[in-house]
């Protein structure tokens, strides 16, 4: 099968989704999503923690609640997209045109045939093979993401006694996961002095649940035989080597690296690209096109963001920018590039310890607490008044929004996103858990379903932030 | 009764047991682990040796040039990947020239074919990437890749079509002579045979003892390997070897048959049977002695390091032949480097030893040939929009590094001598094999797996029994 289309877009991720949404309103009339998964939203769909969102919509979501706004606009824009379909080819042709060839099930080998393509691919996880993490290699060694995946959406548990190397945001979110799923996680180690993860993640995910940070450790033998049986954890000093003599044996049947991330480009080595020998990421020009050939990328293909916030800005630039391509033949200069993220907010040991992580929004003020001669508290440090009420909150009865998953009868996914509608109690968390225990519900669910009224008396109903279909 | 039992379905027990199928007779395989190529065969350089190194007059020089030939052939009739990219001894500046020279008239003895010394021009003509330290090089024609995994899996396959039966996670645990036959205790059950064959690998000392007066000891000597991303894999096209020592041929770097990049081993004499850990020590060792080999090896381009045991038995020779207080106990034992090379010749030898024992007809529908999973990652075109036609899952993605699909990993389940574990699948189809390591597709293979053969995800393994992947379902052990 053939198609000609005005722009390919390959991944159906937040950048590709946000990218075709913002060419097609620039006026390209046909657009082409290639998604290798069953669905749209990519990576979000296991990401069903909140935290999406703040800059894009001012609100809070979860991931695949941020993935369903940006489908729903596709859908609206009436932008075609091939589902079960991965790419396998892309080749420039003489006359300036592109050819993309894919696969799928029911078409066999397809040819897309474009003016302009987008590269929104996304990004894979370093594995413990790149790390060089001596020791044996039995079953319960996993990336993070991996043990994401099995956990959000096969709702099944890939350990129970867990360690997890490296303190990237994946890392600490996996660490409440894990922990809320009915697992122990023993500590983080980080080989780095300071966490590569948000502050309000050390907050909710680390400190919530009294998980160890152990900073400037790292992972120096894995150990057991069919499967993982301990690790040993050392102190590393300024050259991150491992001190001799400061090694510990933690039991644990289940290591989780959450090591960073590589941006995923065989498609675009295929064109015959060069990738920059240290990020592994296409070389773009400013308006995001590579070597002046209507191909663009956007999103963690390119460079890793700390935020799909950022993600879906710079694929809205791409998305403009493959449009002009298509349109007028050239990208105006001084159009719009690349979003690189603001310095992140990471945690600092000894500095940050006796102060509150604003967890309101990415920009984790650091708030001060005073309790006044008359009772009230005096908060500062807080950048808007927002603020100055989590503070609040935190300081006398702390809030939290509960995300986790139902089992799904006859699905096309065997577990269900669901979340809080409201902040609960944060010592209710566990107790909420145990009550959704044995929920089992029919599929199909959609986004906003209700799942549990009241749940745990807290309230708040359990709502489905995702949508499940029958099989 | 059997009629043969052979102990260990490695590389070695594997050759056999086809060998011996050309026969009628009753032919049983026992292996302690859940599939085949699970020991020393799984972990090894991959290399098929020109055959310079062994002493002359050895078994281990013998059988290695022997094997090299057979092993072009072979690989067509069994359908396993194989491609002769000559290896290069390297003499770096300063070393002893004796050394390399002795290497050579070693080989001339041997009856290694087309083997010459170069000199730096030459070498560097070849090896644009090669150290610019080395001065002069062995250079073996002959030497080749071989994949280990898919030539065991083929020869297993093969004689399991053939009549050879297999039993895995059947661990012999005694053997008694009484009455001219064999009783093989195994896996809790009790097998009788008139012959027993000892491949056990780094175990074969055990079995031989269990039985034998005359008592061999196997130490293993493990060797710890790096193997890179397949965009270094073509850094160099030969195989780098540096000059041999007493323990090993040393650290070789070297593309694999499928396009990695890959360098190793060191060379530790261990105690433990079973340690194939890797080190701290030992990687540093194979990065550092590696890149003596070639300019700048690209250590960030590590997607996985593994370590494997060779069967080295104190004399150092490989032990091949009935034995002589224990007759109908034949031992295939020592089996270490240049085992994998090896392999094809000692199948055929010991066959012979087994016919001239036992004279038995020939098996009427001898199944000489296999053809293997179709890959898609190599396929054209054209054949790849065949092979979806005749089966949609092979248009199904599921690993996206090597580009594997469903309809490769279904087929590796399939047939003979199936995967049954996610390494199974991994070794047959390299699902996993890439630079994600698995991070992606290790979740759906367990889906497959679970599917094909019926059995729930929470009892699928890594690699037998004690490496499931799962432990549970989410929220039961608040």
């Amino acid at each position: 099968m053939t198609y000609d289309v005005d722009i390919a877009v390959i991944g159906g991720g937040p950048a590709g989704l946000a990218a075709a949404d913002s060419a097609k309103k620039a006026g390209v009339k046909n657009i082409l999503i290639l998604e290798r998964d069953f669905r749209l939203g990519g990576i979000l769909n296991q990401c069903i923690h909140n935290g999406f969102g703040l800059h894009t919509f001012k609100e809070e979501l979860t991931g695949p609640e941020y993935a369903d706004r940006y489908i729903k606009k596709i859908r609206e824009d009436g932008v075609d997209y091939m589902l079960d379909t991965m790419v396998t080819d892309l080749k420039l042709n003489d006359d300036g045109s592109k050819t993309v060839t894919a696969m799928n099930r029911t078409e066999g080998i397809i040819k897309v045939n474009a003016k302009a393509v987008i590269l929104s691919m996304g990004c894979r996880e370093r594995a413990r093979g790149s790390m060089n993490t001596p020791g044996f290699r039995g079953a319960g060694i996993y990336s993070a993401g991996t043990a994401q995946l099995f956990v959000n959406i096969n709702g099944k548990m890939p350990g129970r006694q867990v360690v997890i190397v490296g303190s990237g945001d994946i890392g600490l979110i996996m660490a409440r996961r894990m922990t809320l799923e009915g697992a122990k996680v023993k500590m983080v180690v980080e080989i780095m002095p300071h966490s590569g993860g948000l502050k309000r993640n050390i907050v909710q995910c680390l400190q919530d649940f009294g998980i160890p940070l152990r900073l400037s450790h790292t992972v120096t033998d894995i150990r057991g035989g069919k499967r993982v049986e301990g690790v040993v954890v050392s102190r590393v000093d300024d050259d991150l080597r491992p001190v001799e003599g400061s090694e510990e044996y933690v039991e644990c049947d289940t290591v989780l690296y959450s090591v960073g991330l590589i941006p995923e480009n065989e498609i675009t080595l295929k064109m015959g690209a060069k990738l920059d020998e240290r990020t592994n990421a296409p070389l773009v020009g400013d308006d995001l096109q590579i070597d002046s050939s209507g191909v663009f990328a956007c999103g963690n293909v390119l460079h890793v963001h700390d935020i799909v916030d950022h993600v879906t800005e710079e694929a809205v630039n791409a998305g403009e920018n493959a449009a002009s391509f298509v349109l007028y033949g050239k990208v105006s200069k001084g159009a719009k590039g690349l979003v690189e993220s603001a310095e992140k907010n990471v945690y600092v040991p000894g500095v940050d310890e006796d102060k509150m992580t604003c967890v309101r929004c990415p920009n984790g003020c650091l708030l001060s607490v005073e309790k006044g001669t008359d009772g009230t508290l005096k908060v500062t440090g807080n950048l808007c008044p927002r603020g100055e009420a989590y503070a609040v909150s935190e300081f006398t009865a702390p809030m939290r929004t509960l995300t986790t998953t139902v089992r799904v009868k006859n699905g096309t996914t065997k577990a269900l996103p669901v979340k809080t509608s409201a902040d609960i109690p944060k010592e209710k968390l566990l107790e909420c858990i145990r009550a959704l225990t044995d929920v089992e519900v029919a599929a199909p669910k959609r986004t906003g379903d209700i799942i549990v009224k009241n749940i745990a008396d807290t309230g708040s109903d359990i709502i489905a932030t995702g949508s499940v279909d029958n099989v | 009764m059997t009629d043969v039992i052979i102990i260990g379905a490695g590389v070695v027990g594997a050759a056999i047991a086809r060998e011996l199928s050309r026969k009628d007779r009753s032919v049983l395989v026992l292996e302690k682990n859940s599939d085949v190529c699970e020991g020393t065969s799984k972990a090894n350089s991959g290399i098929v040796h020109g055959g310079y190194d062994a002493m002359p007059g050895t078994k281990k020089a013998f059988f290695n040039v022997k094997g090299s030939l057979m092993m072009e052939e072979l690989s067509k009739t069994l359908d396993f990947p194989y491609k002769r990219n000559g290896s290069l001894v390297l003499l770096p500046d300063g070393a002893d020239e004796e050394t390399l020279d002795a290497l050579f008239q070693r080989g001339l003895k041997n009856g290694v074919k087309g083997l010459e010394i170069i000199d730096r021009d030459r070498l560097h003509e070849l090896e644009p990437n090669v150290n610019d330290s080395v001065r002069k090089a062995l250079y073996v024609p002959t030497g080749a890749l071989v994949c280990p995994f898919l030539l065991t899996i083929a020869l297993a396959e093969n004689a399991a079509v053939n009549g050879v039966e297999f039993r895995f996670d059947t661990e012999v645990t005694d053997i008694r002579k009484e009455d001219g036959a064999f009783r093989v205790f195994a896996g809790g059950e009790e097998y009788s045979s008139r012959y027993v064959i000892n491949a056990a690998g780094v175990y074969a000392d055990v079995i031989h003892n269990m039985v034998c007066p005359q008592k061999i000891a196997i130490r293993p000597v493990r060797g710890q390997y790096c193997l890179f991303d397949r965009t270094v894999g073509s850094v160099i096209k030969h195989t780098l070897f540096s000059l041999p020592t007493a323990m090993g041929k040393g650290v070789l770097v070297t593309p694999t048959v499928h396009g990695n990049l890959m360098a190793g081993p060191t060379a530790e004499a261990v105690d433990d049977r079973e340690a194939t850990n890797t080190t701290a020590v030992g990687l540093e060792t194979v990065l550092q002695k590696g890149s003596l080999s070639v300019n700048s090896l690209p250590g960030r381009k590590v997607i996985t390091s593994f370590a494997g045991l060779r069967a080295r038995e104190k004399g150092g020779d490989f032990i091949i032949g009935e034995d002589r207080n224990v007759p109908g106990f034949i031992d295939v034992s020592g089996i270490e480097s240049p085992g994998l090379s090896a392999a094809p010749a000692i199948g055929v030898h010991v066959a012979g030893l087994v016919n001239e024992l036992d004279q038995r007809p020939d098996r009427k529908d001898f199944a000489e040939t296999r053809k293997g999973t179709p890959s898609m990652a190599n396929a054209d075109e054209k054949t790849r929009q065949r092979l979806i036609k005749e089966n949609p899952a092979f248009a199904n993605v599921i690993c996206r590094c090597e580009l594997v699909t469903e309809g490769e990993i279904i087929d590796a389940i399939k047939r003979p001598l199936g995967a049954r574990t996610l390494d199974g699948v991994k070794r047959r189809v390299r699902a996993g094999m890439g630079r994600c390591q698995a991070g992606f597709c290790s979740p759906k293979v367990a889906q497959i797996l679970s599917r094909e053969l019926g059995i729930s995800e929470e009892e699928i393994t890594k690699s037998g029994k004690g490496s499931e992947i799962l432990k549970g379902i989410a929220k039961h052990d608040i």
